[in-house]
């Protein structure tokens, strides 16, 4: 027993394509993915695998590179949130009808909520919509287990196979077992097959009738029918087998996350002899005996699923069918345990549970951290570029909307295109257009703000960007960006300028400076949107280049001014509201100001902040170690 | 079996008290299923950790013959509320069941259950440990499944640089609790250990 580890969901995907023998994994953070590349990078490191592992530029990228591994007959697996398949679906609808020789598999996490991500969107309908399988894990254990099923079958029938987690097996953990990884060292083989892999209109219908055949054979496969749950009913088995034991009693058909609360409340509530569950492990395609059979032998039927009616559509005929097309089960927001109960009882036509409900205001939102660079600079842009338009990007810095100075934020670099949308929304009527700022992260410049920046220059928008530069991906954990200059493996490679990549867009007003010299940074502002609104001007860059506070591999300590509240704070307010430091704390408006010592990094920004001039900074006192927390 | 809540704001280590609760009762033998808060919440947000500790019987490897298979607890059922923030009691309170125990992190002389760890960490000149602070008091109190000894012998297993800052954290804690006991302060426990 003391074997047994405790894995977090994704540590255990990640445990489970190493298991399949997965020879390259590419993937670009989000959440609630970021944690399987760096659990597989932890393994390679630990079992010495021969395995490439990158954070790919984006998930389109990502998906190539995989997909040709994959061409090259070894098992690939490329990692992704749900958002992120969106910018991958042009390859992944290509390659459903390419179809792969090693296996592939295509991990999407979805976010029902949404905790983390613009959308609650399931990505088990990209798999329907590109003719491709999914699984669906309803635990941590499932998970490892249906990512080698996933890589298995994809190499079986020649097809990606989707591994649909969702945030709260993603991040769960259970103890489980560890196996020991197989390591694969099949030899990469690309056999030339124009017909398939460059495949010409003429050849891509031969191929969606393949791929036809190969969804209807997969649909039909043994190993993945729904099965009853041992427990519940008559013993575990497939639909048809159920006949004998269950005719008439109402039955449950479940999949992923909500497949494991349903089944620990029908044993809490004492319910497991009254009803049959069933667990479904493929949503698509949802076996048509399994459809057959469960319309044969019951009269009602229960469709649990997150967060669209993937498999409840499926069936050909939903009379008698609850879910989400009759109402039944909520069509937004996650199915928390406790509506789940709600949902069964109304179904079993039981009293509803007491209602307990959370609080209407739930605490505190999100905001940047103490001493946090994006803070400084979003300060800056709202003062030398007031009453703007603010375009956001996806990141930490979305949260730049506590503060007033992102008004929009879309999809990864969006920031970027809508600026120059916003500048012709005016400019074609002639009009002046207000000050227009747009703010997007550095490792969101590369996946998906370069572009837009080529077409802004070309088009004659007038704007300023802000590249708030942290040199590194922080809200997902800190993954390196293609300005580190190092590989997975420590391999030296060059180390892309995001400066030289702005001037080679055409942009011709291009700086660089240190958000903490805020009023450096404030005069630099206001130069640049001189230079967007001037005749002969152009679109603005102002890379704010400072590290993430909180990314351990930066780590640069700096001398730690301590803030002194003087008695020239009158209490107005103005810090707390216009910058937002969680180390400042006004108790009560008109009350001198305190300074929280445990949240205050010592960064002494907020100084140039105060309109009375009532913070100063005593001597500095010590070099602060920021990274001490537990 | 213990159902355990433990809530505070992103930066507290809630993620870090999870771990090492969840490291302890593995060592005991128990099996544990959590859930935990990641992404953007984690920016100084109110954050959340489930944990479901429960006896494992030899032959259940598979989850399916565990009593827990959901990493969610439902309202009213938590036993016990760990308040890394006073912000936590609101947010989360209703998690627990009727009575569950809380133990809270806010300064209460009249509440038996409340320690400032906050300014207990800050005096042992250590203001990020109050949540070990916290959790030697919870489990100095008998508020958990495992002995407090237990929690301390993980702790010094994750070792680290700061390991011993952490055990006088803890212990601070844990000290706390047995003077309250002493003093004859009255505490429930917080559900029974499995």
């Amino acid at each position: 027993m003391a074997l047994r580890k405790i894995f977090l969901g994704n540590e255990a995907i990640a445990l489970g394509l190493f298991e399949a023998g997965c020879t390259l994994a590419a993937s670009y953070p989000g959440t609630p993915a970021s944690e399987i590349l760096g659990a597989m990078i932890q393994l390679k490191q630990a079992e010495g695998a021969s395995i490439h592992l990158e954070w790919s530029i984006n998930e389109k990228v990502a998906f190539e590179v995989a997909l040709a591994n994959s061409y090259a007959g070894r098992r690939s697996a490329v990692i992704m949130k749900q958002v992120g398949l969106n910018v991958a679906a042009d390859p992944l609808m290509s390659a459903a009808y390419t179809g792969v020789k090693g296996g592939l598999v295509v991990v999407v996490a979805d976010d029902p909520g949404p905790h983390s991500s613009q959308t609650e969107q399931d990505s088990r309908f990209f798999a329907m919509m590109a003719k491709i399988p999914v699984l669906d894990p309803s635990t941590v254990e499932e998970a490892r287990l249906f990512a080698g099923m996933a890589m298995e079958v994809s190499e079986k029938y020649g097809i990606p196979v989707m591994l649909r987690p969702t945030t709260r097996v993603c991040h769960a953990r259970q103890d489980l077992l560890p196996g020991a990884p197989a390591l694969n060292d099949s030899e990469p083989a690309f056999e030339k097959n124009p017909a398939r892999w460059a495949a010409t209109p003429k050849f891509r219908l031969l191929l969606h009738r393949e791929l036809n055949d190969k969804i209807l054979a997969i649909s039909r496969d043994e190993d993945f029918q729904p099965l009853a749950i041992e427990g519940f009913g008559q013993g575990s088995g497939p639909a048809s087998a159920m006949r004998s034991g269950a005719p008439g009693r109402p039955c449950v058909v479940a999949s992923g996350v909500v497949l494991a609360h349903a089944r620990e409340i029908l044993a809490d509530l004492g319910l497991s002899d009254k009803i049959v569950l069933y667990g479904a492990p493929m949503p698509h395609p949802l076996p048509p005996s399994f459809q057959e059979a469960v319309l044969g032998d019951h009269d009602r039927i229960l469709v649990l699923e997150e967060t669209e009616p993937v498999m409840e559509m499926q069936f050909p005929d939903r009379t008698r069918i609850s879910g989400r097309f009759d109402g039944s089960v909520p069509s937004s927001g996650e199915l928390l345990p406790e509506t789940v109960e709600h949902i069964l009882r109304s179904f079993l036509e039981l009293p509803p549970a007491p209602e307990i409900k959370a609080p209407e205001a739930p605490g505190r939102r999100p905001t940047l951290c103490a001493g946090c660079p994006h803070r400084a600079a979003f300060f800056a842009i709202k003062k030398a570029l007031p009453k703007g338009i603010y375009p956001g990007d996806i990141g930490c810095y979305t949260l730049g909307l506590n503060l007033g100075v992102v008004d929009t934020v879309l999809c990864m670099g969006a920031a970027v295109s809508q600026a120059s949308g916003f500048c012709h929304a005016y400019r074609s009527r002639g009009d002046e257009a207000p000050h227009i700022c747009a703010t997007i992260g550095d490792s969101t410049f590369f996946h998906a703000g370069i572009p837009p920046l080529m077409n802004a220059v070309v088009q004659d928008a007038r704007f300023t960007l802000v590249i708030l530069d942290n040199s590194t991906t922080a809200m997902t954990g800190h993954q390196p960006t293609p300005a580190a200059g190092v590989t997975l493996d420590g391999a030296h490679v060059p180390a892309l300028s995001i400066e030289k990549i702005v001037e080679a867009c055409g942009v011709r007003f291009v700086r660089i400076i240190d958000p903490y010299r805020l009023e450096e940074m404030t005069d630099l502002l206001k130069e640049a949107g001189r230079h967007a609104r001037a005749d002969d001007g152009g679109v603005a860059v102002v890379i704010a280049r400072r590290p993430c506070l909180m990314d351990r591999r930066q780590h640069r300590p700096w001398s730690r001014v301590d803030i002194q509240v003087t008695d020239r704070c009158v209490g107005c307010g103005f810090c707390v509201k216009h910058f937002e430091c969680p180390a400042m704390v006004l108790k009560q408006e008109k009350e001198p100001l305190e300074i929280d010592r445990v949240l205050c990094s010592g960064c002494g920004v907020c100084i140039h902040v105060c309109p009375h001039d009532a913070l100063a900074a005593s001597q500095p006192s010590e070099t602060r170690d920021i990274h001490g927390r537990e | 079996m213990q159902q355990i809540i433990i809530s505070g704001v992103g930066g507290q280590g809630i993620l870090f008290v999870t771990r090492l609760l969840a490291e302890t009762a593995l060592e005991m033998g128990f099996s544990v299923l959590i859930s935990e808060t990641h992404g953007m919440a984690q920016r100084g947000g109110n954050v959340i950790s489930h944990l479901k500790v429960s006896s494992l019987a030899d032959d259940a490897v598979a989850s399916t013959s565990r009593p827990f298979v959901s990493p969610l607890i439902r309202p009213g059922r938590a036993d016990l509320l760990l308040a890394m923030h006073p912000d936590g009691e609101t947010a989360h309170g209703f998690y627990l069941k009727d009575g569950g125990v809380t133990i809270s992190n806010r300064p209460d002389p009249s509440n038996p259950s409340a320690l400032d760890a906050g300014r207990m960490a800050l005096d042992l000149g250590s203001p990020v440990s109050a949540n070990l602070v916290l959790l030697g008091f919870a489990a100095g109190s008998g508020a958990l499944f495992c002995p407090p000894e237990q929690v301390r012998a993980t702790l010094e297993r994750f070792g680290g640089r700061r390991i011993e800052l952490s055990l006088k954290a803890y212990e601070a804690g844990w000290d706390e609790a047995r003077r309250r006991l002493a003093g004859g302060v009255p505490h429930s426990s917080g559900g029974s250990a499995a």
